[in-house]
């Protein structure tokens, strides 16, 4: 038990250091994340404005910390659907990787886990800060939504990469091309994961439908916590939908990567 | 007559690339349903970000929804066609770093021809179909005192805000040299311009009409002509003629596109292949 947690905890140092190589990538993205966060801070603010200065619970300062720390977050939330397992899938050197005494699955999500881990240093923190000085924002009135919503963080990352590696790479092993799934993926998670207005404020037939995916767990709950929007008890069952969400896509995962596993086949030779 | 000619044989190589590319996308099939699919869902989206404000506030920077359908139909429309054609320079990076941007330089055609030609995206046309429904709605939807002006300034509109988007795209590309890693720099505006082009231009601040406004003119794709055509007010006390400058906005676009593209080929050294 103990060594199996420590050839995970170096897989994800391991994703949390390669991650670090790529600063001038972090730079690009901190640059896009405060562009969209101003003009998104410049249509939301106009809009809960013309809805008279409130809108389901948000006002402007409310509004801000959304905008803020969802910019802040994309770097780390694979809201994107790549991951580098799926390119192993697709080129057959997957079948290296199960000769390997790891968990494939859980393996490929911890390195992610760990890459994303680090983006939060050029990219989270600095979106935030430079939201918080330019723009400024709501902070929660309560200190336990800070370490909740760090909680919430780490497993609104791990839902991402889980069901990244479900929903993109696991099929890969049915499929040779997953660039199309990628792309829906792309397009449909960043909708319903509230990264371009929060779910609450869709009708409610929408929001239902994002509720009933693993998408708002990635990014909005966390927000909603670490944000103050919701209080103590209400971030603890998010909390709990989060987990579920995680066990759930980790567990069908698992499944795809034991079936998959029977039925790989290594084009070429 | 005999240029038109050699002008014909110079392009063969150009439509014999171009006819394969088409060919090779649409021969997988299921593939090609898949990304037909998830490239009109995009644009779907899109428009359903934008709905969605609109079912929560009657008017969004002195516009309606009818009248955002006009904005974002134009936008996006030129956007996804500048995408189809020329959203293959964002590919620039993976050349550079893989070194074989090299290969284009033993071909006897200019670069940035065939790197646009390299690739088409077909799936983008359904990207854009949404587009182009979003302007028919539009101008369906609302007053517009027709007139040859007015059908003038829309032909006008379509044809500079898409030469816009196409300059955007080559003035990321030219950027990528310098930058190679940092690709996401450009994206911010690229693909930001997109998303501020398609949003009611009349709800930003001063800094962002100087960065999206004028320049990367990107109010002038969609929001400025779209007013014109309205009939309404530009912000800010511009003039109301501002719309009829969409051509001016591609040929400003296009001006710093060439000259970064220039100053990036320049600066390439090879992949040391």
């Amino acid at each position: 038990m103990r060594a199996t947690i420590r050839v995970y905890w170096r897989l994800l140092v391991a994703g949390f250091r390669r991650q670090s190589a790529y600063l001038m990538a972090a730079f690009g993205g901190l640059v896009a994340n405060t562009t969209f966060g101003l003009l998104k801070v410049a249509v939301l603010f106009a809009t809960v404005r013309a809805a008279g200065g409130e809108l389901e619970g948000y006002d402007v300062a409310l509004m801000s910390t959304y905008i803020w720390v969802s910019q802040g977050l994309l770097g780390s939330v694979n809201l994107f659907g790549r991951i580098d397992i799926a390119d192993r899938i697709k080129d057959g050197d997957v079948a290296v990787d199960f000769l390997r005494p790891l968990d494939v699955q859980a393996a490929a999500i911890t390195t992610e886990v760990g890459r994303s881990l680090f983006n939060l240093i050029p990219r989270g923190i600095p979106s935030v800060l430079i939201g918080g000085l330019v723009v400024g924002m709501a902070l929660p009135d309560h200190p336990t939504a800070y370490l909740l919503g760090a909680v919430s963080i780490v497993l609104g990352i791990t839902v991402s990469a889980a069901t990244v590696y479900l929903m993109v790479a696991a099929p890969g092993f049915w499929l040779v091309e997953t660039r199309g799934l990628q792309i829906l993926y792309m397009v449909v998670s960043g909708f319903l994961a509230g990264l371009f207005v929060p779910i609450w404020i869709f009708p409610t037939w929408l929001e239902v439908v994002a509720q009933a995916t693993p998408f708002p767990s990635m990014l909005m709950y966390p927000v909603d916590i670490i944000s103050g929007r919701v209080d103590v008890s209400g971030a603890l069952l998010l909390l709990a939908v989060q987990l579920a969400w995680l066990a759930g896509v980790g567990a069908v995962g698992q499944a795809l990567t034991r079936a998959g596993r029977r039925h790989l086949e290594v084009q070429g030779g | 007559m005999a240029d038109g000619l050699t002008l014909r044989a110079r392009m063969r190589p150009y439509r014999a690339v171009l006819a394969s590319r088409a060919r090779s996308q649409s021969s997988y099939r299921a593939s090609f349903a898949l990304d037909l699919a998830s490239s009109m869902l995009v644009g779907v989206i899109e428009l359903a970000e934008i709905w969605v404000l609109f079912h929560n506030v009657v008017e969004l920077g002195g516009l309606e929804f009818s009248q955002i359908l006009l904005v974002f139909g134009l936008a996006d429309l030129c956007f996804s066609l500048a995408d189809m054609t020329f959203g293959h320079c964002d590919n620039l990076p993976m050349y550079l770093r893989a070194g074989t941007l090299d290969v284009f330089y033993l071909r006897p055609q200019p670069l940035l021809l065939q790197l646009v030609t390299s690739d088409i995206s077909l799936r983008r046309l359904a990207r854009a179909g949404v587009g182009a429904v979003a302007l028919v709605a539009g101008l369906a939807l609302n007053d517009i005192a027709w007139s040859p002006a007015h059908v003038l300034l829309l032909v006008l509109a379509i044809v500079s805000g898409y030469a816009t988007f196409a300059g955007m795209f080559v003035w990321a590309g030219g950027v990528q040299f310098f930058l190679i890693e940092g690709a996401e720099t450009t994206n911010a505006f690229v693909y930001g311009g997109r998303y501020a082009a398609t949003q009611p231009a009349s709800v930003w601040n001063r800094p962002l009409w100087a960065v999206f406004g004028f320049f990367f003119p990107m109010a002038f794709t969609g929001f400025l002509p779209a007013l014109w055509l309205l009939g309404v007010e530009p912000p800010y006390g511009m003039p109301d003629w501002v719309g009829w400058c969409a051509p001016l906005a591609a040929v400003w676009t296009w001006t710093m596109a060439l000259l970064s593209w220039r100053f990036g080929v320049r600066h390439y050294q090879g992949g040391g292949g």
